[in-house]
């Protein structure tokens, strides 16, 4: 039991991290059709980013912790923001309306490209940083089978829970929602109605890129270390995770996010920790054969 | 970094906004560069992280974006107003004339690239030049048509097509280390030529097992599931220890041999045989002319299936999977067979790789294999077998030639490494290759039935990749 609920703590706080990246695809592909195959690798380059930042903020700065990590969620939001805006305006927006094939392959290339960028500016070794926040809460049973939740753990579900509010509140309740709610629908006829398209795709890049930058600070503080090629795997689960979820749908992609943590830990714990992604795979090839639209997500009509 | 044609004034030319643009336009890279360029992380001798700040870079990046955004927004973008007269391309009477004898010169030069290597660098340069660029392109070369089966005519788009060049691989590398001993021992020196159509009857079975599942899927949801089971493979791979040998791979594979002559220093061996001096060039360009026939049948099969019912109906089905069904196509056998030729060349092409490595790991079998492989599909354009060669050929080598750049090292410094450049240019020119040329290279298409003559119509108006 006391195993049982570590690893639920444990697999909801990397939970939170997949759903937070599985929102990016979501929404791409819920706005444009698009499968963002780079958006993993924005999502490393947010955690590079935030980890420049956090040895500016506490060792030239000599802000302490707490602190620093405010400072650096901020900047790194504004900063991935900025790559993925750029990253939409140079590769995929003069692709729109060429054949479907095109953005995904820019896309490939754009992941290979950040990958290797980061390889070849920050180098190709580990990035450990010294243990961030320790200490934990005891929460039920004795010494041996005490089941701990962090500071960690909790800063990473908070931070989760109050952007995903957030967020929520801005697809549903501004203008700017609104917009990508209509662009999303019928992007031709959103423009007839006078909304700038360009600029809310734009605007649907930098806020997925934001929440991947948050994903990136909490993978980064989660973890301590990260390295170049940190991107493809959680790009893939997360991935996964808006799938499961049913792509396009916003609740979806966290509840994709949540359980495809809770796999991934619980396969861990009972089974074989050599195979986890092989699991995480094969959820992701068994939901798109047979739940191609999700749990949450609308059945997809084909028309003729 | 941020180009955008929006941004650029159209007509007469306005030098206040064209400044204000790119300054806006250096801003964006200064905010781009500011902590991933200028501070560069590095381990010191405690092993802990520290900041190595490296401001120049970012300057010199930022002088770059603003000459280039302003330069290119008062004289390359500025033509826009005018009306651009783009005559049609009517290649010239000595174009014309060589053209039906392209594909025989290029031929020859293929078939004659290693003895001219030889005569050229001798024995000792050559291998290098026979090796890492002839067999290294020959061997994405094959890869290449073999996926362009797929992707290229059924219009199903793989991105786990390293999936089969790893069940090649290691059908050949386990049959050969570990089955022919224990059971057949007299086979002898005949394990590659013996394993060769096993590797390939292995990988196209795999090609029809992980075919089955994704019938119902098309476009990028096949490709994300083509991925998953590619790395599925690879991480079995790894981990499956007893079968495979994980991350440590497999050595000693046996190498070649000349039908049943091995390529050795011995009495028996190759050189002995035929009466020559021994010299490991030798193997070298045996392999070369394997891995050629090995790409030419693949060629072959490609052309030859275009005219048959069944490659017919991939082209069909690429075009019109719907149309397809309504007119009595079964599409379901017809998807396989195009997963299972496709596999099998992989399969063909991985079990030559195992026998000239002699090694081989999972590592040689990740995914940007596969994008590698897609890209040269994708960038010689889609179906056509030339533009394949082409874009091998600029692709593998041109990141090959990047490691004969030591003269580089001259102009920036002994740590300027050409070599570790090599993906941060394919990627982005995957990006501008798309942004370029989406339909690739070679856009134009062959039809394989005509009425009175053979006109070739442009890529744009097949649907290759919607599907």
């Amino acid at each position: 039991m006391e195993v049982f609920v570590q690893q639920l703590i444990n697999g909801l706080t990397l939970g939170s991290i997949y759903g937070l990246i599985a929102i990016g695809y979501t929404m791409v592909f819920g706005i444009i059709g698009m499968v963002n195959f780079a958006h993993g690798d924005v999502f490393m380059v947010g955690s590079f980013i935030a980890l420049i930042l956090f040895m500016v903020a506490t060792s030239f700065l000599g802000l302490p912790v707490v602190a620093a990590l405010v400072v650096v969620l901020v900047l790194a939001m504004a900063l991935t923001g900025l790559w993925n805006w750029t990253i939409e305006r140079v590769a995929y927006r003069p692709l729109r309306g060429s054949f479907r094939l095109a953005p995904l392959i820019s896309a490939i290339g754009m992941s290979i490209f950040l990958s290797n960028l980061i390889q070849v500016l920050q180098g190709p070794r580990n990035k450990p940083l010294p243990p961030m926040l320790p200490g934990s809460i005891q929460i039920m049973g004795q010494d041996a089978t005490a089941v701990a939740i962090s500071y960690k753990q909790i800063t990473i579900m908070v931070v989760t829970i109050v952007l995903l509010a957030l967020f929520w509140w801005v697809v549903q309740k501004t203008p700017l929602g609104r917009a990508q709610r209509a662009c999303e629908q019928d992007a031709k006829m959103a423009a007839l109605l006078g909304i700038n398209v360009d600029r809310t795709i734009s605007i649907t890049f930098v806020m997925g890129a934001a929440l991947a930058a948050v994903a990136g600070v909490m993978y980064l503080m989660y973890y301590g270390v990260v390295n170049f090629s940190d991107g493809f795997v959680p790009g893939v689960k997360a991935f996964t995770a808006a799938v499961l979820g049913g792509i396009g749908s916003l609740p979806g992609a966290v509840l994709g996010g949540l359980l495809i943590g809770l796999i991934e830990t619980m396969w861990s714990a009972y089974f074989t920790i050599d195979y986890k992604d092989v699991a995480a795979f094969s959820i992701l090839a068994i939901a798109l054969i047979f739940l191609p639209s999700g749990i949450l997500g609308r059945p997809d009509v084909e028309k003729v | 970094m941020a180009e955008s044609q929006n941004g650029a004034p159209k007509g007469a030319v306005d030098l206040g906004a064209a400044i204000k643009d790119s300054l806006i336009a250096t801003l964006v890279m200064f905010g781009l560069s500011v902590p991933i360029l200028a501070l560069r992380t590095d381990q010191n001798m405690e092993n802990r992280l520290i900041l190595e700040p490296r401001w120049h870079y970012v300057w010199i990046a930022c002088a770059l974006v603003f000459v280039g955004r302003l330069l290119l927004t008062l004289f390359v973008w500025n033509k826009g107003a005018k009306i651009v007269t783009k005559k049609a391309a009517t290649p010239s009477d000595l174009a014309n004339a060589i053209r039906p004898y392209l594909g025989r010169i290029g031929l020859i030069l293929i078939i004659a690239y290693p003895m001219v290597a030889l005569s050229i660098t001798g024995p000792q340069g050559s291998i290098k030049w026979i090796d890492n660029f002839g067999i290294q392109i020959l061997i994405y070369i094959m890869l290449g048509w073999g996926l362009n089966i797929v992707v290229g005519l059924a219009g199903l788009l793989d991105l786990g097509y390293v999936a089969f060049y790893a069940v090649g691989a290691y059908s050949y590398a386990i049959i050969a280390t570990n089955v022919i001993p224990a059971t057949i021992p007299s086979l002898g020196f005949w394990s590659f030529w013996i394993c060769l159509p096993i590797s390939g009857l292995l990988a196209a079975f795999w090609g029809v097992l992980l075919g089955f599942p994704v019938l119902r899927l098309r476009g990028d949801y096949l490709a994300i599931v083509t991925l998953a089971f590619g790395e599925i493979i690879r991480l079995i791979l790894i981990n499956w220890i007893a079968f495979s040998n994980g991350y440590a791979g497999i050595s000693s594979i046996p190498r070649p041999s000349f039908f049943g002559i091995p390529f050795n220093a011995s009495d028996v061996g190759f050189a002995a045989r035929f009466g020559i001096e021994f010299s490991p060039i030798h193997r070298t360009i045996f392999l070369y002319y394997v891995i050629l026939a090995l790409a030419l049948l693949t060629a072959f099969v490609t052309l030859k299936l275009r005219r048959l019912p069944v490659g017919r109906a991939w082209e069909a089905l690429r075009e019109d999977e719907i149309a397809c069904r309504s007119l009595g196509i079964n599409t379901v056998s017809t998807k396989l067979t195009a997963f299972a030729i496709g596999a099998m060349f992989g399969g063909f092409a991985g079990c030559f790789f195992a026998a000239r490595q002699g090694f081989i790991s999972p590592e040689s079998f990740v995914f940007l294999e596969s994008a590698q492989i897609l890209a040269i599909v994708v960038l010689g354009g889609m179906g056509s077998l030339i533009g394949v060669v082409i874009s091998s050929i600029a692709l593998v080598g041109g990141i090959e030639i990047l490691r004969e750049l030591d003269f580089l090292k001259q102009v920036f410094g002994p740590n300027f490494d050409p070599a570790q450049f090599r993906m941060l240019i394919f990627g982005s020119a995957m990006v501008v290759m798309m942004l370029w040329k989406p339909r690739g290279l070679v856009s134009k298409r062959e039809p394989t039935i005509f009425l009175k003559e053979r006109k070739s119509i442009s890529g744009s108006f097949v649907k290759e990749g919607h599907g």
